[in-house]
């Protein structure tokens, strides 16, 4: 009997420990390594442009570095001129709504409101010259702008408020000699302003990316792996992998961390179930607008306030705008912990001319869909900006106002401050109508963070996820997490039973005792 | 208190001294017994522990520590589980839990009056009936009832499939949440009954009785010669069980 029994204890404590082996043992990450390796391979170039005569020239215009650039790169001014960087519209799917066009030229956001009217001042992000009217029409291939993705110099730059066209002093010759590949500072250029200043829109895409710590961003850091944009944005023909869903629809050509790192790249098997409900950044940005501030707020309303007749500006002590009399007041915020939702690829957008009837609820500009019970979904960090924007109370339409103009008298808002002339202009130039009443309603942006992925070090622990009071995910409730979830009535009335078992074992051995030394006495 | 407690003791001491001529050494509980229920014991508490930090009870060995523990810890429980009902069926040792409703009442009034007079236990315990009524009720329902659910609820928890893709959409549970408020009732009912299980050991012929039993193996039992009890010997024991 005895035998058995070690034979048995052997077999029991061999099975437990082959487990825990099992488990640790699989702690072998080539894969970083290899990642690593390749991504820190420095981009030797196959050419040297400025040996090429047809560059050695004075150019008087930029589209004649264009021509010069079409002599060699015969087709690539088809690709851009198909790719959204040169039409800001993609041909969309949206369920409810069938196919749509829409991209930057023709969406609202709950920033700058929109493109359309604006073109002029908002063409400095625009890969062409020569913007000065709508978008429409716009088919001069020698209008793309080759230099501003291209430029290697670090020398160009786009003039303000001139369609596009690059600022005086850029020595264009310079710039046609050193083109290559696309740097952080080309797409930084424009990405990490957008909505008018540092950080505004995105919050994790900002000036701090062009030379990031590793805290900052692990796959950028300059110390680091050094990655630039193109390194996970590849592009095919002109084609960018990846997009944002403030302006894209449907699930395709997104830039994913699996790419590279596979969709179990985990040592424990369970992080690597999470994958399947829970997206890489997730876990891995646990903070974003990390070194600078980014919008969280816009009010709309408080524009047009004047001081002496003429607009100001009131700035925190970071030096971020929290009122301008041309856009009204903003909120801002650093080191942002990100809202959840659920996300299974695909948007749906408020569309100029949609109308709203019940302005009660927030509006969402952007919707971006998905749900626990939604196979396709995965839990995603977004940051979400909310503003007062004008709405028009009569057409139930939000408004598009006239923003920018050379010049007062124009109609436009920056500089005449009428928001009834501006959103009429505006409006007219959408082709929709305008009651000349306005007022402003709540609206929401969901917008995405995939950027600044922390250190390994620094991602979010499980508690902050599973835990009853301070859970990150509180706000997503339609499914069951371990230690966030309980049913009220088990835990409370197994407390009771386990107190009540408690308090009784007590009672009883009391009275054992007492009656004991009772008898004992009476003995 | 601690005066009634002394005066508690000695009076069992007593008692004991003065019946301990009519008590004989028997072999009541076998090795492998023993030793499942020991080990079942620390990984019941072993689970609790890891258990109620994955439920966001208490923080103590980190989460997912905890949940890793607590996977091991299920798939020893379950191997000890495999192990025990095998031994169980094969020694007969499972008639000892079939619940019996005579004497129950006399049990009964034992736990709620006759143990404070120092009544003696109504049922005798024996090498073929180790278990008095009420024990063989409780542990019956742990066995049939508790442990199952314990088990079933735990493994879908682990095996549970999310909402997910992938062509096998029939094995994909819409929640966890019925599994884990199953998971969690019986945790519950388990920790109530450890406590009312350890409290219950002190209700032996001494305060000792039942846990020196369960670790040595030996436990003095009253010499009936109605019933052939006592079987030191393991082959004796076994050829009876065998008739």
């Amino acid at each position: 009997m005895k035998k058995i029994v070690i034979i048995l204890v052997v077999f029991f404590l061999a099975i437990v420990s082959a487990v825990l082996f099992l488990r640790t043992n699989e702690t072998q990450q080539p894969l970083t390594v290899q990642l690593k390796e390749k991504y820190s391979k420095k981009h030797i170039p196959s050419v040297d442009h400025s040996k090429f005569t047809s560059l050695q020239k004075n150019f008087a215009h930029p589209q004649e570095v264009t021509e010069a650039c079409i002599t060699c790169h015969t087709e690539r001014h088809k690709e851009v001129m198909k790719s959204n960087h040169w039409n800001w519209e993609r041909e969309e799917y949206v369920k409810g709504r069938g196919i749509i066009h829409i991209g930057k030229k023709n969406a609202i956001n709950n920033f700058c409101i929109g493109v359309e009217g604006n073109e002029q001042s908002c063409a400095k992000c625009h890969v062409g010259f020569g913007m000065t009217e709508a978008l429409s029409g716009y088919t001069d291939s020698t209008n793309i702008d080759c230099l501003v993705c291209h430029d290697n110099s670090e020398t160009y730059a786009k003039g303000s408020e001139m369609g596009g066209a690059p600022d005086p002093g850029v020595d264009l010759a310079k710039v046609a000699q050193n083109v290559g590949k696309p740097k952080r500072t080309n797409c930084g250029v424009c990405h990490f302003f957008g909505g008018g200043g540092n950080n505004v829109k995105h919050g994790d895409l900002e000036k701090a990316m062009f030379e990031p710590s590793k805290e900052v961003d692990v796959h950028m850091a300059s110390e680091g792996v050094n990655m630039s944009c193109v390194d996970c944005h590849t592009s095919e023909n002109h084609m960018m992998k990846g997009k944002m869903y403030s302006l894209s629809s449907m699930n395709r050509n997104r830039s994913s961390c699996e790419q590279c790192h596979t969709e179990s790249p985990h040592e424990a098997s369970i992080l690597n179930e999470h994958t399947l409900k829970v997206a890489c950044q997730t876990c891995h940005i646990p903070v974003y607008a990390k070194v600078n501030a980014t919008k969280t707020e816009w009010d709309w309303s408080t524009a047009g306030q004047l001081k002496n007749g003429e607009p100001f500006e009131i700035d925190d002590k970071d030096g971020n705008h929290t009122y301008l009399s041309i856009k009204g007041s903003f909120t801002w915020g650093k080191s942002l912990k990100p809202e959840y939702i659920w996300f299974n690829g695909t948007a749906d957008h408020y569309l100029l001319g949609d109308t709203v009837s019940d302005t009660s609820k927030v509006l969402k500009i952007n919707t971006l869909n998905g749900s626990y019970s939604d196979p396709e979904s995965k839990i995603i960090p977004v940051k979400v900006h909310r503003a007062k924007q004008p709405y028009d109370p009569v057409t139930k339409m939000l408004i598009q106002p006239k923003l920018f103009a050379d010049k007062k008298g124009e109609g436009a808002l920056w500089k005449d401050f009428d928001w009834v002339r501006a959103s009429d202009i505006g409006m007219t130039e959408v082709g929709l109508p305008f009651s000349g009443k306005y007022t402003f309603i709540n609206t929401e942006m969901t917008w995405p963070v995939n950027h600044m992925v922390s250190t390994r070090e620094l991602t979010v622990n499980c508690i902050e996820c599973h835990s009853r009071n301070e859970s990150r995910l509180a706000g997503l409730t339609d499914f069951y997490m371990p230690a966030r979830d309980y049913s009220s009535i088990i835990d409370s009335s197994g407390k009771w039973i386990v107190i009540l078992s408690i308090l009784g074992v007590f009672l009883h051995g009391g009275v054992r005792i007492f009656s004991a030394s009772k008898r004992r006495k009476g003995n | 208190m601690s005066f009634y407690m002394v005066e508690f003791a000695y009076s069992l001491h007593q008692k004991g001294e003065r019946e301990i001529k009519m008590r004989k050494q028997v072999y009541i509980y076998r090795s492998f017994e023993r030793f499942w229920h020991w080990t079942q014991a620390f990984l019941i508490f072993f689970l609790a522990a890891t258990g109620f930090e994955v439920h966001g009870s208490f923080v103590f060995f980190g989460y997912q520590n905890a949940v890793e523990y607590h996977n091991v810890a299920a798939y020893a429980f379950i191997i000890l589980i495999a192990f025990a009902i095998f031994w169980h069926f094969s020694t007969g040792e499972w008639k000892q839990y079939l619940p019996t409703f005579s004497n129950i009442k006399a049990q009964i009034n034992f736990y709620l009056v006759g143990i404070f007079s120092n009544a003696p236990h109504p049922t005798k315990k024996t090498v073929l009936s180790k278990l008095n009524p009420l024990q063989r009720l409780v542990y019956f329902a742990l066995k049939v009832l508790v442990i199952p659910v314990m088990v079933i609820s735990g493994l879908l928890y682990m095996f549970y499939r999310y909402p997910q893709k992938g062509g096998m959409a029939g094995l994909n549970l819409d929640s966890v949440e019925p599994i884990a408020l199953f998971h969690t009732a019986g945790a519950f009912a388990l920790i109530a009954f450890i406590v009312v299980h350890l409290y219950l050991i002190t209700t032996g012929h001494k305060p000792t009785t039942n846990l020196k039993a369960m670790i040595t193996g030996y436990e003095e039992i009253e010499e009936d010669d109605t019933e052939k009890t006592a079987a030191p010997k393991e082959e004796t024991k076994a050829e009876t069980i065998e008739k």
